[in-house]
């Protein structure tokens, strides 16, 4: 609390970065955990909640209006705040600079976020991702892999959970020594195996080969690896980077297996680029969508010169790759420090990479290619790009060809918060309420069969009674978008509903059907639901011509845009 | 059939067809008058391929000649003597220098075959000789100009008669249909043989206070005839969309009472009214030296122009072969996809015609005034903003039906030349004269309304493909000639069934509309941003396993609701 230095400003105004008629007017108050902005529209409770732990940056800049305040969020939502008094701006500025950088784990949100969960349940909550009967479901263990203990106390690599799997033939003196060889003691261990035909995925670090260095040990673990597929006479070892970057690291002492060391393997690598190229191409990539009026040129050559999507390439190329070789009944052996990098603590900026993003939109790309193959939805990705929780499938999509061209820009992702871009409307949401209803129905025809069969039985059957049962049932669309609404709270944030101007059957302040606490958590715009125009797109995306109202006296144009 | 002198070799045996999506599989190919017919020969099926010559867009022969060392000595010292760059030539070397049928028996020839439709195909047949005259038949015969030999007058299916309705409406159904508007605009049956305007229909909507000697003198001065008349009539305020072709002003500013009247009878006295012009204002002003201009503010005094500029003709179908061929390159790198897909500037000209359709909505819906739309001729770009516009405010356009009652005023009746702007399609090296994808940017723009409104139209993307796909090459006769003037003279409508017709036959019903479609009364406004649009991938990249997946989605999503109403129901 003590970081505050200002809890409320009022007579703020919340930009609209695509529409500049659209900007509201409100006040903005600073809590411990939250940056909230509440419009003061007389009779509609608007509210904009920010989580501290979500800003990236934020900047200001004196303009003629007021002291302008920029909050980047990593969840790429961009707020644009208008202060009156430069003062004021300064102490929101350097409150939320303190806020938004803890200094230790403690001052995380989730320590201090209490919803109405008992003990028991929370620590239920923590099981959810049972890492044994993800195992099992692989059929592990079984004689050719084991679970070993050896890193039980975080020993060995305290970056490596306690549970994990090695070769049965792997002895624990071999793992150690192993690790040691290992860049934070990440020795090879198991990530994917396939029981149908013995192969693997398994992962570590680089090891620490410098020039000539070797160790037998790492030798050994990787022989009793590919040992442990007794149909495969050889593996691949894939090293993620471009190969010139593993050169250069063996300066400093780390490096890439030597083929000539290590028997049996074949080495490949992969060239995605490393997390600074990724962190400055994302960099590159949000600024594309920041323009204010891009022409579709601006735009994909923006896009372009960023380099995003050839990085998404490349990673999906990557998993192309390692799938196939997997498919052909193989063995890999996976190099890459992919420790998370999400930039939760005030640290060395240039460790902070968008690696987590970049594995959401290869699912996404995914997804966009083969609809009906995930159980899940964009807006789990989204929702889970916002927690960034520790997520784990495994479903593989066979063997696909995939071209450049079928790689797109992710706009829910990039843009979400810039209503005026969004989708219109939601086949998913549609198709959602339309399933429901459908099972609802189904197990109403089931009751009612039932009922009718006791009702023969008495022989008391008549049509009147069966008329008024089927009655219960609302119309159709009714239902299904009370069921939209009343279902999906954890789901919903106020963009998807206000965004649609067809749903016409959205009551005013529909939003208050979540419940609070959600509210608290969820940390995305929760405008109402009453903004029936937002379907109107921002028509004024017309730099491109306005160039010639100026050379032509005679035209109305600049008239008309005035107006 | 005179198409038999075109026809030197009808059937070859042995031939192997290699299509997208599917097996390569051996059969026999055999060619008529308007069809390739390829039937497989398996035991197990037999599969026939049937495509129409019209939709061949191009084609590549390659002659397999086998290793023979005398033939390449013999084409070494002739390529000395004549460049060798035609195969043509080549076959004809080889013939003439061996006359041994034993050695070209032997020989083989690839036809490879690219489709309006994007769709490229491959044929593999025996013989050199016989290989020659298929490529030179389909050549001849898939670019054949006379109208009345069109397959559209031989196509006969059983399940539809000659008798019975050709299209869907009229201009004067359209008319009567409409209550609110008769009071102050009537029916003109001024062009009723075509005289004042060939490529008009023979009935106009016009204000009602304008008589027809009036209408004949602003025909002619306007392009091609083209006066101003209504479009579309917002129920909602009684403001109008007109539209026309430019005014023949000249170098000299040449005025037209008469037309300036006309405009002032579209507005009350008190209002005022916008004037689109597709050109950008430079444009309007070069047009006066070649006679065309613009509405000049002095002259119509109530009414504001503004211009925007619409890419089209020429430079439109460059846009389109670019993309097509951003598409069909196959080597794996990010970079050289993007800056070739940017340097088609299609999906700019896509951003350009619904920002500007979306601003002419604006100014009907959101601001109240009535518009008259134009650029130059009036038949294409100004064609293609009123649909869209209409598509935008208008619920009654957005199912399927009103969909293609829209496509049918808008663009059959209304005289964009079809068959001008659809001779060619993305793969031809024919040289370019009068081709122009307008139809094709229509729907790809409808295509990105549908995707930022899935719920909102009545159709699916498989009629916004056959549409695409008839413009160029069809069974009907709906697309075929530039105008309904054409279309009477040659009977196209006696003679030939109608494409938006049979579309709305039950079986085929079902499978364009949308499964989703949940009626708006909202004016549906497409975001216009860069990010929110995106390439046609169910045309361009129509032919590749990728959009088999997104097939099976819909298919998938069809089956849900198919089963929801089903329950819904008992």
């Amino acid at each position: 609390m003590e970081h505050i230095r200002l809890p409320k400003v009022e007579n703020v105004r919340l930009l609209d970065r695509i529409s500049t008629r659209r900007s509201r007017v409100g006040t903005l108050y600073l809590t411990a955990t939250h940056t909230i902005f509440v419009e003061n529209e007389a009779g509609v409770r608007n509210e904009t909640w920010v989580l501290h732990s979500l800003v990236y940056s934020v900047e200001k800049a004196t303009t003629t209006s007021g002291c302008l305040l920029v909050i980047h969020c990593k969840n790429f939502q961009v707020l644009q705040f208008v202060i009156p008094q430069e003062r004021e701006c300064y102490d929101v500025h350097l409150s939320l600079q303190r806020l938004s950088q803890p200094e230790s784990y403690e001052e995380l949100y989730c320590f201090s976020y209490k919803p109405n969960v008992d003990e028991e349940e929370r620590l239920q909550e923590w099981d959810f991702l049972d890492h044994k009967a993800d195992y099992s479901r692989m059929g592990l263990p079984n004689c050719l892999w084991k679970l070993s203990p050896v890193n039980r106390h975080y020993k060995v690599s305290d970056t490596y959970p306690a549970n994990l799997f090695v070769p049965d033939s792997a002895a624990s003196p071999v793992i150690v020594g192993s690790s040691k060889f290992r860049s934070r003691g990440r020795f090879p261990t198991l990530s994917y195996y396939s029981k149908e035909n013995h192969a693997a995925i398994c992962r570590s670090s680089q090891p620490l080969s410098g020039f000539s260095a070797r160790c037998l040990e790492d030798e050994q673990m990787l022989e009793a690896i590919l040992r442990s597929n007794p149909r495969s006479d050889f593996m691949y070892v894939v090293d993620t980077r471009p190969k010139l970057n593993a050169i250069a690291n063996r300066a400093a002492g780390k490096g890439y297996e030597n083929e000539d060391n290590y028997s049996n393997i074949k080495f490949q690598f992969i060239g995605i680029e490393n997390i600074h190229v990724m962190r400055n191409s994302q960099q590159k990539m949000l600024e594309v969508c920041e323009l204010r009026s891009p022409s579709m040129s601006n735009f994909l050559e923006g896009l372009e010169s960023s380099g995003w999507l050839k990085h998404i390439k490349a990673v999906l190329d990557a998993g192309i790759f390692i799938a196939k070789v997997l498919i052909e009944k193989d063995w890999v052996s996976f190099g890459h420090k992919f420790s998370h990098r999400c930039n939760h603590l005030v640290g060395d900026p240039k460790e902070v990479s968008p690696i987590i993003d970049q594995f959401l939109e290869c699912v996404w790309q995914l997804m966009e290619q083969f609809p009906c193959a995930f159980e899940f939805n964009e807006r789990f990705l989204i929702t889970i790009h916002s927690h960034i929780y520790s997520c784990q499938y495994g479903n593989f999509i066979g063997n696909n060809q995939r071209e450049r061209k079928e790689l797109g820009f992710w706009r829910g992702l990039y843009n979400r918060f810039d209503r005026g871009m969004h989708p219109r409307q939601s086949v998913e949401d549609h198709l959602r309420a339309i399933q429901e209803e459908t099972q609802q129905l189904k197990e109403q025809l089931a009751s009612h069969k039932k009922k009718i069969a006791k009702l023969e039985q008495e022989q008391e059957w008549s049509v009147t009674q069966k008329a008024a049962t089927f009655d219960k049932s609302p119309t159709a669309w009714a239902l299904g978008h009370d069921l939209g609404l009343a279902n999906t709270p954890q789901d919903y944030t106020g963009d998807f509903l206000t965004s649609s101007p067809c749903q016409l059957k959205v009551p005013e302040g529909s939003l208050i059907l979540i419940p609070q606490d959600l509210n608290k958590t969820s940390d995305s715009n929760h405008s109402n639901g009453s903004d029936q125009e937002s379907g109107i797109a921002d028509l004024s995306c017309r730099s491109p011509f306005s160039e010639d109202s100026t050379r032509d006296p005679d035209s109305d144009e600049a008239a008309y845009s005035a107006a | 059939m005179e198409f038999s002198e075109h026809i030197k070799t009808a059937n070859v045996e042995d031939v192997v067809l290699r299509q997208p999506l599917h097996p390569p599989s051996r059969g026999t190919l055999c060619i008529t008058g308007h069809h390739l017919l390829f039937s497989v020969r398996e035991e197990v099926s037999s599969r026939q391929v049937l495509l129409l010559l019209r939709n061949i867009d191009a084609i590549e022969k390659r002659v397999n000649a086998p290793i023979c060392i005398s033939c390449l000595i013999t084409l070494f010292l002739k390529s000395f003597l004549t460049s060798v760059e035609n195969l043509f030539a080549y076959s004809g070397l080889i013939s003439n220098a061996g006359r041994n049928e034993s050695r070209i028996s032997g020989s083989s020839g690839t036809i490879t075959i690219k489709c309006k439709d994007l769709r490229v195909l491959q044929l593999d047949i025996p013989g050199m000789e016989q290989c020659l005259n298929i490529a030179r038949s389909i050549e001849t015969l898939s670019c054949l100009d006379c109208v009345s030999e069109m397959y559209p007058f031989f196509y006969r299916p059983s399940d539809i008669s000659l008798q019975d309705q050709w299209g869907l409406s009229t201009p004067e159904k359209h008319y009567t249909q409409m209550k609110e508007l008769q009071d102050r605009w009537r029916l003109s049956t001024v062009n009723k043989d075509y005289t004042v305007c060939p490529s008009y229909p023979p009935a106009v909507i016009v204000p009602m206070d304008v008589d027809d000697d009036v209408l004949k003198k602003v025909a002619k001065f306007r392009q091609g005839g083209r006066f101003p008349v209504l479009c579309y009539y917002h129920r909602k305020n009684g403001m109008v969309i007109m539209r026309s072709s430019q005014p023949l002003t000249g170098a000299n500013r040449k005025r037209c009472k008469e037309d300036e009247l006309l405009l002032q009878a579209v507005i009350d006295t008190s209002d005022k009214g916008y004037i689109i012009d597709t050109r950008s204002s430079q444009q309007a002003q070069q047009a006066r030296i070649t006679g065309g201009g613009f509405e000049s503010k002095s002259c119509y005094n109530r009414w504001k122009r503004l211009h925007r500029h619409m890419e089209r003709g020429k430079a439109l179908q460059e846009s389109l072969i670019k993309v097509v061929e951003a598409c069909g390159d196959n080597s794996h790198n990010m970079d050289r996809w993007l800056s070739k897909l940017e340097n088609s500037k299609w999906l700019s000209h896509v951003q350009t015609a619904l920002s500007t359709a979306g601003l002419l909505a604006e100014c009907v819906e959101r601001d109240g005034h009535s518009v008259l739309v134009h650029g130059s001729e009036g038949i294409d770009s100004t064609l293609l903003i009123s649909t869209l516009a209409q598509l935008i405010m208008d619920p009654s356009c957005r199912t399927l039906e009103g969909f293609l009652v829209l496509l049918e005023r808008e663009w059959v009746q209304a005289g964009h030349p079809f068959q001008q702007r659809c001779a060619h399609s993305a793969h031809s090296h024919a040289r370019l004269q009068q081709e122009s994808p307008v139809f094709l940017l229509l729907l790809d723009c409808v295509w990105q309304v549908w995707r930022q409104f899935p719920l909102a139209l009545g159709f699916s993307e498989a009629l916004l493909l056959k549409l695409a796909t008839e413009a160029y090459a069809s069974d009907y006769g709906t697309f075929l000639c530039n105008s309904d003037q054409e279309r009477c003279a040659l009977g196209v409508k006696e003679k030939t069934h109608c494409l938006f017709q049979a579309v709305l036959r039950p079986l085929e019903r079902e499978h364009y509309s949308n499964p989703l479609y949940e009626p708006t009364e909202l004016a549906i406004w497409p975001s216009v941003h860069p990010q929110s649009l995106q390439l046609w991938r169910g045309f361009f990249l129509r032919w590749t396993q990728q959009t088999r997946h997104l097939e099976e989605a819909q298919e998938e999503i069809r089956n849900m609701v198919t089963e929801w109403g089903k329950m819904a129901l008992s």
